[in-house]
Order: structure tokens, then C-alpha cells, then sequence
């Protein structure tokens, strides 16, 4: 029997492994269905990673390396090449590997699966089905750790990050990428990677654009890009065309959470993800998740943090402590798309809480606010917010106990 | 006055860039966007992250990264260099798999075990 079970090896179970064995948990395990522990950072092999967490700035394997190298010196266990195939309520873990299936029973679980791509079926464009569509990600995967180039011309569909590196990384390998093609109106990806992926090899980016056509039969040999109008519809007479063998789709990511919903676990639809309390408990108690499983976040970073924070949750507990039901609840204000926590229970012992959300729209000078009916509790100015960057408040725990149901909004000058 | 926005962490202040003025440097919300600023205008640089061939690792590829930034305009260049280049495992995180690139005096390292 395992005090903790840690579902997932990259950076969020890492980092939730790592802070349950410094909060006193000793017998500890990962469960990572790869060959090897790290998760997408083992691809994602640009920098960028670390500034907050480290103060320098890593490459993503680097990062990794760093929590494998914390982990090393520890007692906490870890089955690659293992696949859960389901968890129960009452904490088993049901799991197959080369050897054989294998039920593993732990007092506390942290749910740390991470995301997946959004595949071209999820988005439906016309056309027809050849091959040279991928998902940026899987593109990332073969050339970074396979060697394999996914072709020489290419358009990315998407300019969510993994799409921006994807453009500066296929342009140093030799391919010549064409364009970078965006269904919204502003990016979904960092502007520092817009500036160093895209403007630096002269790659242009259409905004309010979209891939209305797929051509070619084996291969991949051309696509149809137009503009669309604001309800996202193609404007027929702006169709371009580009002849191209690659089209890689970095259109979102979904938290991975199969084995969350099987468990009975409530889910947020707005996120995709469980519906979490303060300290990261999902509704079953000794249930944590964490990380890109829970909200698709952008910086590794706050994936640690969080992480970290399920992983201390998990230890108190295994040592005993149960929060009485008593919670109040965050609501989704105006321009706002979700928040995480989605909980809080009144009874934590926490003084402040991290509280994630993302805006729905483009802001310029603007502000957060926190209220509950008419009474606002806290405000916070931004000189920016972009829907591509998830915003992050601190909130002191003994305002909001007296509340029931807190809103978060924001307000301001839309763009 | 020129605009940019600086890369130098995920923030990505905008910067305005006065080359009339010393390459005086606003907007930024700490020192190393200055030092950005001023030298995106001069002297741009970049790290560079690549991969290089390995043998006998868990992958066919090495993550590898300049341990400091070169001038952007030897990007493709040192890409051609790294393309030649092959390692052989064991390999450490950290470790020097080519010292001065390029003549640019910095070293480009392995990023992970392998
Ligand atoms: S000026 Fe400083 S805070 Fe702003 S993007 Fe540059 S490094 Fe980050």
C-alpha cells in the first residue's frame, strides 16, 4: 500500500511527487506509461523554461532533468512503460506493463495525466484525407527525438506556442515554412514566441484566417486559406492558395481525463478538466489533480507550482486532516472563460489562495474584479490581457470565507 | 524610435527604442529588457536550441542548446556546423559537446542524460 499515487511523470507529477515526499510521505510511487520520466518536456527541446521556478532560463529537457535529478536522492518510486487503465474511487489504481496487469492500492492519489492535441477531426475542415497533416505536437515528437522531418513546405494551421516553435524549429531543420494561419483575431500563443518563431525568419501570420480546403490524394499538395468574417465564417473571394506537402494544426489542447471521469469525478465542462478546490482536491476526497489535466496552462512554471501544492495537499491528507464540506464556489464574471480553483473550502488553513483564470477577450488598460452580489472584495489593474495568457491573483483566504459564491470579472478598455 | 517586443521572458514587454537617443530604452518593466532592447537594434542574438545526432542513447537525437547567445545572423550557420556533428552516449546534462561555435567563444551543450 502507497501513501501516494502519482498518475502521469512529467512535469506536474514530477513536481507532485517531489513536494509530498518534502511534506513527509515516504512511500510514494509514479505510474508513467512512457519509457522514460519528463513528459512533453522531453520535446519540447527550445528554452524559455525555468524563469520563475529556477531564475534561469532551461530548455525543457533541462527542466525535466532538474526534477529527475530532485527525485533521485528521494525514496519515491517510479513504473515506466506502466498504463492506468483505471482508478476507483477507493483509490485502487488498475494498470497493465510489459509484465502483466497490476492493481495498485494507495490512501491518496494526484491525477497528473497532462493534455492532449486537438486532432483535424476535432475541427473538421474540409477536403480530402492524405497524408502530411499532423498535430504540431506529434511533428515536435518525430523531429526533436526521432530525427524525422514531417516534410519541406509547410503551413501551420493554429498559432497556439507548440505551432510557433514548430515554424522556427522546421525553418532550421531546412523547410520552408509559408505561413502561419489563425482563426482568431489576435494569437493564441506568447508574444515573445510570435517575435523570436515567426518575425525572425519571416514567416507571415494571417489573423482571422482559416484552412477552408485540403488537397491531394497519398500526399498532402496543397491547401486553401480565407480570411473569415467575425462570426468566423470564410469570406467567399479572399481564398488564397499555397502548395504545400506539411499542414501541422495547432488548434488547442485538451486535458487528458478519461480515467478522471470514470472515476465519477465532477468536471468542469469550461476547462475540460476536474472541478478543484483551493488546495487542488477533486470531489473525491484524497483525489488531487494538477497541472495541464486540470487547465491548459502556458509556462511549465506555474505547472511546478501547482503541482507542488497538490503534492502537500496529498501529505496532510495521508497524515489525517479532512476539510468540512462547507465551500464557496467561483464564478465565471464577465470576459472571463474559467477559473481555477472552481472551490474553496472555508475551513483551510491557508491564509492566501492562487487563484488562475483566462480572459475571453482582448484588454488594454483593465481590472479584476472579485465580488460576491454587490460587494467587491478585491481589484487588481492590468496594463493588458490577452486571451493566450493565463492571468494569476493572490487572494487573502479570510475575505472570502464570509461568501458563498465569489465572481471574478474583468472590466476595462477591449481591443 | 523603433518598437519591439522584448523576448527575454514570457511578459513580453513592449519596448520603444530610441537609436537618436543612445538606443535609450522604454517601456520595459526590468533591466534585462533594456540590455534587450538596446542590442536588438545593434547586435541581435539568439540561443540557439537544436538537436544533434547520438549513438547508442534512448533516441536517435541529443537536445543540445548554445550555452549563451550568438549573433542571429550566425543561426544558420551554426545549424550547418551541429549537422555534422555526431555523439556518442553516454552524454550528461550540462556537458560541452562543441566549444566556441563558430568562433563566437560560446560552448553549445547537451540539455539532457542520455
Ligand atoms: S522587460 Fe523584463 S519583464 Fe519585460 S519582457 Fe523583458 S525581461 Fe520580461
Amino acid at each position: 500500500m502507497y501513501e501516494l499515487a502519482v498518475i502521469g511523470g512529467g512535469p506536474a507529477g514530477l513536481a507532485a511527487a517531489f513536494s509530498a515526499y518534502q511534506n513527509g510521505l515516504k512511500k510514494i510511487v509514479i505510474v508513467e506509461r512512457d519509457r522514460e520520466l519528463g513528459g512533453i518536456l522531453n520535446q519540447c527541446i527550445h528554452n524559455g523554461f525555468g524563469l520563475h521556478r529556477f531564475k534561469e532560463e532551461l530548455s525543457g529537457p533541462e527542466y525535466a532533468h532538474r526534477y529527475i535529478e530532485m527525485l533521485n536522492d528521494t525514496s519515491v518510486e517510479v513504473k515506466l512503460d506502466t498504463m492506468v487503465i483505471e482508478i476507483t474511487p477507493d483509490k485502487k489504481i488498475y494498470t497493465t506493463n510489459p509484465s502483466g496487469y497490476e492493481m495498485i492500492e494507495a490512501e491518496s492519489i494526484v491525477l497528473a495525466m497532462g493534455c492532449r492535441e486537438r486532432t483535424r477531426g476535432a475541427i473538421s475542415i474540409p477536403g480530402t484525407r492524405p497524408s502530411g497533416v499532423f498535430t504540431a505536437g506529434a511533428a515536435q515528437r518525430y523531429l526533436n527525438m526521432e530525427g524525422l522531418m514531417a516534410g519541406s513546405r509547410v503551413v501551420i494551421l493554429g498559432s497556439g506556442d507548440i505551432g510557433l516553435i514548430m515554424a522556427r524549429r522546421m525553418t532550421l531543420e531546412g523547410a520552408k515554412v509559408l505561413a502561419c494561419v489563425e482563426l482568431m483575431p489576435y494569437s493564441g500563443g506568447l508574444n515573445r514566441n510570435i517575435v523570436q518563431c515567426l518575425h525572425d525568419y519571416n514567416i507571415p501570420l494571417y489573423l482571422s484566417h482559416t484552412v477552408t480546403e485540403i488537397r491531394g490524394t497519398k500526399r498532402l499538395e496543397g491547401i486553401t486559406v480565407a480570411k473569415v468574417d467575425e462570426n468566423r465564417r470564410p469570406i467567399p473571394g479572399t481564398e488564397m492558395n499555397f502548395e504545400c506537402d506539411t499542414l501541422l494544426l495547432s488548434v488547442g489542447l485538451i486535458p487528458e481525463n478519461e480515467l478522471t471521469r470514470a472515476a465519477g469525478i465532477d468536471m468542469d465542462a469550461r476547462t475540460n478538466g476536474s472541478r478543484v478546490y483551493e488546495n487542488m482536491e477533486t470531489s473525491i476526497g484524497g483525489v488531487f489533480a494538477c497541472g495541464n489535466a486540470v487547465h491548459v496552462h502556458d509556462l511549465v512554471d506555474y505547472v511546478s507550482d501547482e503541482s507542488a501544492r497538490a503534492g502537500a495537499a496529498a501529505a496532510e491528507y495521508v497524515k489525517g486532516v479532512r476539510h468540512k464540506s462547507d465551500c464557496a464556489l467561483f464564478e465565471n464574471g464577465y470576459a472571463v472563460t474559467y477559473t481555477v480553483p472552481q472551490k474553496l473550502h472555508k475551513d483551510t488553513k491557508a491564509e492566501k489562495i492562487d487563484l488562475f483564470f483566462r480572459v475571453n477577450k482582448v484588454f488594454g488598460k483593465s481590472r479584476i474584479i472579485v465580488s460576491s452580489g454587490d460587494k467587491e472584495i478585491a481589484g487588481f489593474k492590468r496594463q493588458f490581457m490577452v486571451p493566450g495568457e493565463m492571468q494569476h491573483i493572490i487572494l487573502p483566504v479570510d475575505k472570502l470565507r464570509e461568501f458563498d459564491s465569489i465572481k471574478i470579472s474583468a472590466e476595462g478598455e477591449e481591443k | 524610435m523603433t518598437e519591439l517586443t522584448c523576448i527575454v521572458c514570457p511578459v513580453g514587454c513592449r519596448l520603444k527604442v530610441d537609436e537618436e537617443n543612445g538606443y535609450a530604452v522604454k517601456g520595459n518593466t526590468c533591466k534585462r529588457g533594456e540590455v534587450y532592447g538596446k542590442n536588438e537594434l545593434q547586435n541581435p542574438t539568439r540561443v540557439l536550441t537544436t538537436t544533434v545526432a547520438i549513438e547508442g542513447g534512448t533516441h536517435g537525437r541529443c537536445p543540445v542548446r548554445t550555452n549563451g547567445a550568438i549573433p542571429k545572423s550566425k543561426i544558420f550557420e551554426a545549424m550547418d556546423v551541429l549537422k555534422k556533428l555526431r555523439l556518442t552516449a553516454p552524454v550528461r546534462c550540462g556537458e560541452v559537446v562543441l566549444k566556441n561555435i563558430l568562433g563566437t567563444g560560446i560552448d553549445v551543450i547537451a540539455t539532457r542524460d542520455m
